[in-house]
């Protein structure tokens, strides 16, 4: 039996929304796929771009950023900044041709335990649909 | 029609006269130009107080041994009134520098020109630049590009100066028989009336300016198909596979300032045990590591303000095309947010600034 591809999705999670809808989620017992790698951050706006592109050529299949929704931010405006450098770390991607469906920014609230399963099982499949990131054969990078 | 000065000499004759009447009838305390340097056929960047000195000046050679706004930023400390003659792109570097608080552009007196583009390094090999400067000058008078200049400059369709005090009109002019300066600004018609002769109303030679801005904008697009083609990881490892890792793209790159720089510190280091297990999985690994990285790392700093200067690609020891990468990818991520670097000492940075309802596709 082939053994089924579980991708390994590297996931900036803020303290305050996104890693506590997480837990919710974990402690309301949902079901959700084991790709989700997480790391916590204080704020979504912790997370330097070049985290990223570093999971990314590290080899990760996916990479989420999840934050509070516009207007949430327990810092006011960190969400609004992380969202412009994910606009643009996107766009670079783009314009590179490098697969940015494997990035994905997600607003995931403290309350959103099913949110978080949701976009949890929706990633991991999408990304279970591209295959594993070619990043991971690479020795030159 | 403008206020403009003309001075009936040749216009890198003209300017000189100028700046060293400025100096002389101190209007200002000192003159950022090119000069002739050392015996080599060598010419840099130089701050001139005395007029002695002027005798070295060449203010409108086609030459960037640095981009000018790296040297702004470092002397911008001095608050005395300068007259500084610098290209377009390294004014647009320096008004970005300005709102990073690099600097301020209220002591210079910002003289630039309408730019015919700036000569290849090697030129400065066994007297070459003098060699290809007549068909330069002419390429420049009837509105072509030279073929002796960058590729990035080419390609440039920002020729014309934003934010100068003065522009030097050259692109369409008759350069060996008249200067043209171009007053923007009540600094400049100052300035320009201290020199005694009178001031009078006329055009740049903007048909011609035209004419060459489509021909720019032609060559950009050919040169950022040719990105294009290298697509994806393994044109991303086409492009770089060279690359050694110096890192003397991000120290000659003018918007690159930062002290703290991330790929000059040890933040991305690799404990012994994440090598290792990088072997184990992979059987070899390229050593230094994080090529890549530190290329995608930049373009994620950066990219929406740069200014397609190609200091990068001159100084690349391994002759990777970075400046039009850079420059491919920047107008991109610039566009984003209608941002052109250095149109506007006011256009907030893009990453420094947000809207609450923008990007409404992201994140939901």
């Amino acid at each position: 039996m082939a053994e089924k591809f579980i991708p390994r999705i590297v996931s900036f999670l803020c303290k305050w929304c996104s890693y506590s809808g997480a837990d919710l989620a974990g402690t309301s017992r949902l079901k959700y796929p084991p790709s989700i790698l997480p790391i916590r951050v204080m704020c979504s706006s912790r997370v330097n771009p070049v985290f990223v592109i570093k999971s990314f050529l590290g080899g990760s299949d996916g990479v989420l950023i999840g934050g509070c929704h516009p207007g949430d931010c327990h810092y006011q405006s960190g969400n609004y900044h992380t969202r412009r450098r994910f606009a643009i770390l996107n766009k670079i991607f783009d314009s590179l041709g490098l697969e940015k469906e494997r990035l994905q920014l997600s607003w995931i609230s403290a309350s959103e335990g099913q949110r978080f399963a949701r976009v949890s099982d929706e990633f991991t499949q999408k990304i279970a649909d591209m295959g594993a990131n070619p990043a991971k054969q690479e020795i030159f990078l | 029609m403008d206020s403009c000065l003309k001075i009936k000499k040749s216009a890198e004759q003209g300017l000189s006269d100028f700046l060293k009447s400025l100096l002389e009838k101190n209007e200002v305390s000192g003159l950022f130009t090119l000069r002739k340097s050392g015996v080599n056929h060598d010419f840099d960047y130089g701050l001139i107080t005395d007029t002695q000195m002027m005798k070295d000046a060449i203010p409108l050679h086609p030459f960037m041994p640095v981009n000018a706004a790296q040297e702004l930023s470092r002397f911008t400390g001095m608050r005395k009134p300068i007259a500084v003659v610098i290209k377009p792109c390294e004014l647009r570097a320096f008004v970005e520098l300005v709102k990073r608080s690099q600097g301020n552009l209220e002591q210079f007196l910002i003289i630039s020109y309408t730019c015919g583009g700036v000569f290849r390094f090697e030129a400065t090999t066994a007297g070459k630049a003098e060699k290809q400067l007549p068909a330069y000058w002419k390429a420049v008078s009837s509105g072509k590009n030279s073929d002796d200049i960058r590729l990035t400059c080419r390609a440039c369709e920002h020729f014309v100066p934003m934010h100068a005090d003065i522009t030097v009109s050259l692109i369409g002019e008759k350069i060996d028989q008249e200067c043209s300066l171009f007053l923007h600004t009540e600094k400049a018609v100052k300035m320009a009336e201290s020199f005694g002769e009178p001031l009078s109303e006329c055009e740049m030679a903007s048909k011609t300016i035209d004419e060459l801005r489509v021909q720019r904008q032609a060559e950009k697009h050919h040169i950022f198909e040719k990105i294009e083609s290298q697509k994806g990881l393994d044109g991303m490892i086409q492009l770089f596979g060279k690359c050694i890792g110096c890192h003397g793209c991000r120290h000659v790159c003018p918007i690159c300032h930062c002290v703290l720089c991330d790929f000059e510190s040890h933040l991305f280091d690799s404990e012994t045990e994440i090598i290792e297990s990088e072997l184990n999985s992979k059987g070899a690994l390229r050593l230094p590591p994080d090529t890549i990285l530190f290329q995608l790392g930049r373009l994620s700093h950066m990219s929406f303000s740069c200014v397609g200067c190609g200091m990068c690609t001159e100084v690349c020891p391994a002759a990777i095309p970075v400046a039009s990468i850079f420059m491919r990818t920047g107008e991109e991520t610039a566009q984003l947010f209608d941002y052109l670097p250095g149109r506007d000492v006011e256009e907030a940075v893009p990453i420094t600034v947000y809207k609450e309802k923008e990007l409404s596709t992201l994140g939901e």
